[in-house]
């Protein structure tokens, strides 16, 4: 299949290994990849079993689903158990657990819960329902963010009035910038999103090599791809010159996509702080729908609960989200915590490292605690 | 050296012991049915294992076939095989097929695998007050016509009608019975490392179809239903390749909860090559755009075969000399270890464990 099958080529794949093998022997690698769809092709691949042991890839906290923190999903149950609402949302927060179960389950209850694919969908759903109130469920980076921001304005000049968003989006920058800060931290180089640099370009990350002499490079998902971006990294660490590198050229421009930005400046604003799941509040860190876009702010329009909840005491997910442990050293880890009875969120999405690390990297894991077993 | 080992063999170890526990013991915490549960992947595995096999266990059931396979006097004469499936497909018409269709295709490839030829189906509709009329004649002369092209006799029926609102159009259940054919005997428990695993075509095709009649979806593509009668190809494939060790037809959870399913009952691995599964380009398009696997995906019209190796080339051949088989293929074998798992080896030369389904394969956001 033509721009996909050149991107999974063996022999590229091969000889990139090959150079990544030589740069990385006799030292060792920590790099976090930050964006969950990053670590979903790199388990769909298999391609850490293929990195030399010396290259270890830490999964960040870019996967959406998983840095929502409990209290919100609650908020959303709230609203979604209001009569006479249709709560619209993506099909991988329908499973995310909350204090009292999850979207699902109070679908099951009969909520009117539907998964839509985009934004419009819902709005939609809200001009083919006029005597019901329809709410989306925004959630995501500033990948997702702008076509929430394109509904928003859509409803407001066609005065749909029954449609409203519940708005979750955050931000990539300072999450990043919290791992860095953190005390435990660990990490050689990025793994910089792709998809959200499509909308935000490459200036943001020049913090990251200019104050913590860490390289950056921002990755496409296609095997060929991770793999170049691991070796881009290798070379810059190599000499001594970290910067912000763009190996996805053939879709993210360095000035980012300016019209997205601007409708997301038009229609939302920074929050004071933002609750992340595992991580905790980290200063403006996620959007709200400014106050002239009111009318359609659901958090606003329905009474939530707005509780913060504390994390299952078990839960790892926030040392895992910055990269301290491995999904696989959690306490509860495959055993209480699985992709079908999910504790931490970090197992709910297939893009969440854990659910990620359960459905495909045991293997490898498996592979390696045969050789340690062998080297005996 | 040695702490951070033990510690990753100790992760290993309680990870091996979560799994064993949760294959001999499920347990069905949720507290009320949600669609997960009729995915066909763990969410239902779990429902049956946990709630309703208990309820009606017996060695029968136990057996977990596609199919019950007994014996007509109770003793030693002819094998029988009897089985039960109920359809609720939206939208009731699909490219390739509609809901009648499938509910006797459906019904005749469960008993096909247990190695049956069908003898009759019955038929139980579900109606919906205010269902077009014309719907439901389509949906019957579509079921009368699969039937007659299978030779297969719809002998006894029932229809009920139930207000609006509480069925979404028309609902189908087929049972039906067949004759085991002499000497045939399937189970995965007969499976011996060094088996090979086989695919009668490609993968995906009525799943994806049916994802994108769904409205939501706007992507464009001629992907249709691969909704067939198997009887067939099984009986070609028993001829060919009499130590077959089972058959089975990946519908719902697709191909990898298939192979799962085989290799927990059978307590061995099952090494799949990725390149190897025939998967039309359009179905690859489209899982690559929705982020699902087309392993995962559901197929209507599709046999796999696990056949010891000295007989693989010949249940091939069987395959593809039956209309419907043309595009079979040798797609991975039975291994030893890591017991009761699938693996995956990637296109690229890389290797991972393939699960099975887990609720339904919702697309991912980003």
């Amino acid at each position: 299949m033509r721009y996909i099958d050149e991107f999974r080529d063996p022999d590229r794949i091969r000889r990139l290994l090959d150079e990544i093998g030589r740069r990385a022997s006799g030292r060792s690698f920590k790099l976090m990849e930050v964006c969950g769809g990053h670590t979903h092709s790199i388990y769909r691949h298999g391609l850490e079993g293929l990195l030399p042991d010396s290259v270890d890839l830490v999964h960040g906290p870019g996967c959406p689903v998983c840095v929502i923190p409990m209290g919100r999903i609650d908020d959303a149950i709230a609203i979604a158990r209001t009569p006479g609402v249709i709560f619209t949302t993506f099909g991988d927060m329908m499973r995310v657990p909350s204090s009292t179960g999850s979207l699902l389950d109070a679908k099951a209850e009969g909520a009117d819960v539907r998964f839509v694919y985009s934004p419009l969908d819902a709005l939609k759903l809200a001009r083919e329902n006029p005597d019901r109130r329809v709410v989306f469920f925004a959630v995501g980076f500033e990948t997702t963010a702008p076509s929430t921001a394109a509904t928003l304005l859509r409803a407001r000049a066609d005065a749909v009035e029954n449609f409203s968003i519940f708005c979750n989006h955050v931000t990539i920058i300072p999450a990043i910038k919290a791992i860095l800060d953190s005390p435990d931290m660990r990490l050689d180089g990025f793994i910089g999103p792709g998809h959200v640099s499509t909308i935000i370009g490459l200036r943001p990350y020049d913090f990251i090599p200019e104050r913590y002499g860490r390289p950056v490079v921002v990755a496409g998902f296609e095997p060929t791809d991770v793999l170049q971006s691991v070796l881009l990294i290798l070379r810059q660490l190599d000499a001594g010159e970290p910067r912000v590198e763009n190996q996805y050229g053939r879709v993210v421009r360095a000035e980012g996509n300016r019209k997205a930005m601007e409708l997301l400046h038009r229609t939302m604003q920074l929050r004071p702080f933002f609750e992340w799941r595992g991580l905790g509040f980290i200063n403006q860190s996620a959007l709200a729908l400014r106050p002239e876009f009111a009318d359609f702010d659901a958090e606003l329009l329905y009474d939530v609960p707005g509780v913060r909840v504390t994390d299952p005491k078990a839960c790892q997910c926030g040392e895992v989200l910055k990269g301290v442990i491995k999904p696989w050293e959690c306490r509860v880890f495959g055993t209480a915590c699985t992709p079908e009875t999910p504790i931490g969120t970090c197992m709910v999405s297939p893009e969440g490292a854990c659910a990620a690390y359960y459905s495909y990297g045991r293997y490898s894991l498996m592979k390696r605690g045969a050789a340690t077993e062998a080297a005996k | 050296m040695s702490g951070p080992d033990r510690s990753l063999q100790a992760q290993l170890d309680r990870m091996e012991k979560a799994r064993q526990a949760r294959k001999a013991r499920f347990k069905l915490r949720d507290h009320h049915v949600t669609l997960s549960h009729g995915s066909g992947g763990k969410a239902s595995f779990n429902l049956l294992e946990g709630l309703i096999a208990p309820a009606f266990s017996n060695p029968l059931l136990d057996a977990q076939g596609d199919s019950a396979v007994f014996s007509a006097n109770g003793g030693s004469g002819p094998m029988v095989a009897f089985t039960t499936d109920s359809y609720v497909v939206k939208p009731l018409f699909f490219p390739g097929g509609d809901i009648g269709k499938l509910a006797i295709h459906g019904t005749i490839n469960d008993l096909a695998v247990a190695g049956a030829e069908p003898l009759a189906l019955s038929v139980g509709l579900i109606l919906e007050e205010g269902l077009d009329m014309d719907v439901l004649r389509r949906v019957v002369d579509s079921m009368a016509r699969a039937a007659t092209e299978a030779g297969v006799e719809i002998a006894t029926g029932d229809t009920k009608v139930v207000e609006r609102g509480s069925a979404d159009g028309l609902y189908v259940n087929t049972s039906g019975v067949g004759r085991v054919v002499a000497g045939v005997e399937l189970s995965a428990t007969r499976m011996r490392p060094g088996d090979m695993v086989l695919v009668s075509g490609y993968v995906g095709d009525h799943g994806m179809a049916v994802m994108l009649a769904r409205e939501a979806l706007e992507i464009e593509a001629e992907i249709v239903s691969d909704t067939a009668p198997l009887h067939g190809l099984c009986q070609a494939v028993l001829t060919a390749a009499p130590g077959t060790r089972v058959l089975k037809d990946p519908t719902r959870g697709g191909v990898a909860t298939s192979l799962n399913e085989l290799a927990i009952i059978a307590g061995l691995a099952i090494a799949v090559e990725e390149e190897r599964v025939p998967v039309r380009t359009a179905v690859r398009g489209a899982c690559e755009i929705l982020g699902i696997d087309p392993l995962h995906i559901a197929n209507e019209g599709k046999l796999l075969a696990v056949v010891p190796p000295s007989e693989a080339e010949d249940a091939l051949q069987a395959m593809k000399s039956v209309p419907g088989g043309e595009d079979a293929a040798v797609i991975g074998d039975v291994r030893e270890e890591p017991e009761a798992m699938v693996l995956l080896e990637t296109g690229i030369g890389g290797a991972r464990v393939l699960d099975m389904l887990v609720g339904d394969p919702l697309p991912r956001i980003c």
